[in-house]
């Protein structure tokens, strides 16, 4: 079988001018392999040789072992704080349970420290809304990481239509000696009191808390999909199906509404939004992503209410080749800005695009997950696959990208190479270091050894969420039930 | 369930062949209408994103329940048999009809 083709445009000649019309010539050829940008620093992804190649090994895995899956232990989301050094999960049960990584074991200088769990609550609970016969589900549908100002940590999470702030504060001492109180908690009589004495903080086994420090309701009449904090770290945006929302994260009793697409008769519904969020450096500037393929850059300087988009982000397509699924597969799952904040990735069913924000006409760069499912989307349809979203992450340095997809398979795409990995998250190579072996999968004929064909692959398992610590080489991926974290070999 | 194919005419099978080989998302949607004829005209439209927008409704209307309750007074409203997890229909629902969502109780197995 051919190999899979990437269509590959050729990066923008510099920061601010958009290609001309040599460069957007080169429309489907494969860049050549010399051609390295000077000043990528960051280690190659695995793949044909070459020295400098990364290979990524098991680590851990966290969760239950067995195949029955209890629908509350399903994974929602996956997110490192600012660090990396914390990493928060949540699930269909409404709780969080966030990991710390060990302080690093000079003596054993092959691996970074192990996460560990360090924290676990119940985040949301279901309600029952009468007045609108609605479920709500408990459901953490995000969990952002404020950056950490003092001792305690701050994220935010959020359901289908409240998003709450958990400060997450250590306790490692404790006040003894009251005079007025035994160790116990009981209360001394007055009259035995005869001396008196300075109460004094003594250490105890370390004790995590988290509480509820704001609570964000009654702001979404329909599913909140998205939060995303500004880099002004005081307001924060909520998204849900039509609307967004602007939050200060001191204020809960009212929010400003930035972008309304509600049509004034809802039979006239042919969108919805699907992600949002801040750009990493412009406090002004945002971004909201739709079910049709289109991605809407706002700056809220402009206006009060951003429902004129100042860019607008659209890939031409051939009318030609429309689908009954065109639009389907068109919707984009996720929106991702790149850590420099001059790029952003999207993903929609079947491809990965990154968009330089400079040009709207078309992405720059294209990366196919999993095109061989083309040919399968009238199944994938009728058993609701089609529907499903998948998230992507960028690596600190921006050169590569990554995503899920079925089979608890995940796809790297190294921006720089144009090299592309499939890798497995299994429980079979759970040795810690075991390099994981490259995945393919066989799109028609003749079957390699070791390949796997389309037919076979298990469309329950689906890797939906996935995470890069923001610095190093460690990548958090969650099965359906699982969480599995992969490190690049060390040495 | 899937419907019945219907008697497909060689000129549609010999198109469908071609596209399978220069689209096979065409093919796909050839199937699809195969199977489906009565499938919506706009593809992925408003009928399909409404529907989105509807998740989580459950057929509760605190109006009914009274006014039956009212009704009937001292006699028992009709419940849903035991193994019906759905509320349609003539009955109506009770509170206890809807499906018992309580936090976990249980820590997360991630955290084990």
């Amino acid at each position: 079988p051919q190999p899979l083709p990437n269509r590959c445009h050729p990066p923008p000649s510099s920061l601010s001018t958009p290609l001309s019309p040599g460069e957007r010539g080169e429309f489907r050829k494969q860049r050549p392999r010399g051609t390295q940008q000077a000043h990528h620093l960051q280690r190659n992804m695995a793949g044909a040789g070459g020295g400098n190649d990364i290979q990524w090994c098991f680590s851990q895995v966290k969760g239950a072992v067995d195949d029955d899956v209890a629908e509350a232990d399903i994974i929602s989301t996956v997110e490192f704080n600012h660090s990396g050094e914390l990493l928060a999960t949540g699930d269909k049960g409404g709780r969080v349970v966030i990991f710390q990584q060990e302080q690093e074991n000079k003596i054993q200088s092959h691996s970074r420290g192990e996460y560990n769990v360090y924290s676990t609550f119940q985040s949301h609970e279901p309600e029952f809304d009468y007045l609108k016969s609605l479920e709500i589900e408990e459901k953490i549908n995000k969990i952002r990481w404020l950056p950490q100002k003092n001792a305690a940590q701050f994220l935010l999470s959020t359901n289908d239509k409240t998003i709450k702030l958990w400060k997450i504060s250590e306790r490692d001492k404790r006040p003894e000696g009251y005079n007025l109180k035994e160790e116990d908690g009981r209360y001394r009589d007055p009259t035995t009191v005869t001396t008196l004495r300075v109460p004094v903080f003594r250490p105890m086994d370390l004790m995590v808390e988290a509480s509820p420090r704001r609570i964000f309701a009654n702001a979404h009449t329909y599913h909140i999909n998205s939060i995303s904090i500004n880099s002004d770290y005081e307001t924060y945006l909520s998204a849900d199906d039509l609307r967004i929302n602007l939050w200060h994260l001191e204020i809960t009793d009212r929010s400003f509404n930035i972008v309304d697409i509600k049509p004034a008769n809802m039979e006239e519904l042919t969108e919805v939004i699907t992600a949002a969020e801040f750009h990493p450096n412009s406090c002004n500037t945002f971004v909201y992503s739709s079910s049709k393929g289109t991605i809407r850059l706002c700056d809220m300087r402009a206006s009060a209410l951003c429902d004129r988009h100042s860019k607008l982000f659209e890939e031409p397509e051939d009318p030609s080749n429309r689908s009954f699924f065109s639009e389907i597969i068109s919707s984009i799952s996720d929106v991702k800005f790149s850590h420099s904040g001059r790029y952003m990735m999207t993903r929609d069913y079947l491809s990965v695009k990154i968009w330089d924000l400079n040009m709207e006409n078309r992405p720059v760069e294209t990366y196919q997950v999993h095109e061989y499912l083309r040919s399968k989307l009238c199944s994938l349809y009728e058993n609701d696959c089609i529907f499903d979203k998948f998230e992507c992450c960028w690596n600190g340095s921006d050169s590569v990208v990554m995503t899920g997809s079925y089979n608890n398979f995940f796809r790297m795409f190294d921006r720089n190479t144009k090299r592309d990995i499939t890798l497995e998250a299994s429980r079979e190579n759970n040795k810690p270091r075991t390099i994981l072996k490259p995945r393919k999968v066989c799109a028609s004929g003749k079957r390699k050894k070791d390949e796997i064909s389309v037919d076979s692959l298990d469309f329950n398992k689906k890797i939906l969420h996935t995470a890069w610590h923001p610095k190093e080489n460690i990548i958090a991926v969650a099965t359906t039930n699982n969480l599995y974290i992969f490190q690049d070999k060390v040495n | 369930s899937a419907a019945q194919l219907p008697e497909a005419c060689p000129e549609t099978l010999r198109k469908e062949m071609e596209d399978k080989v220069t689209n096979p998302e065409k093919a796909e949607e050839a199937k699809l209408k195969a199977r489906y004829p009565h499938l919506g005209q706009k593809p992925g439209g408003s009928d399909f994103l409404r529907k989105r927008l509807q998740k989580g409704q459950k057929y509760f209307d605190s109006g009914d329940y009274n006014m039956a309750k009212a009704k009937m007074k001292n006699k028992q409203l009709p419940t849903a048999a035991p193994d019906k997890t759905e509320v349609t229909g003539d009955h109506i629902p009770t509170p206890q009809d809807l499906p018992q969502r309580k936090p976990s109780l249980v820590a997360s197995k991630l955290a084990g």
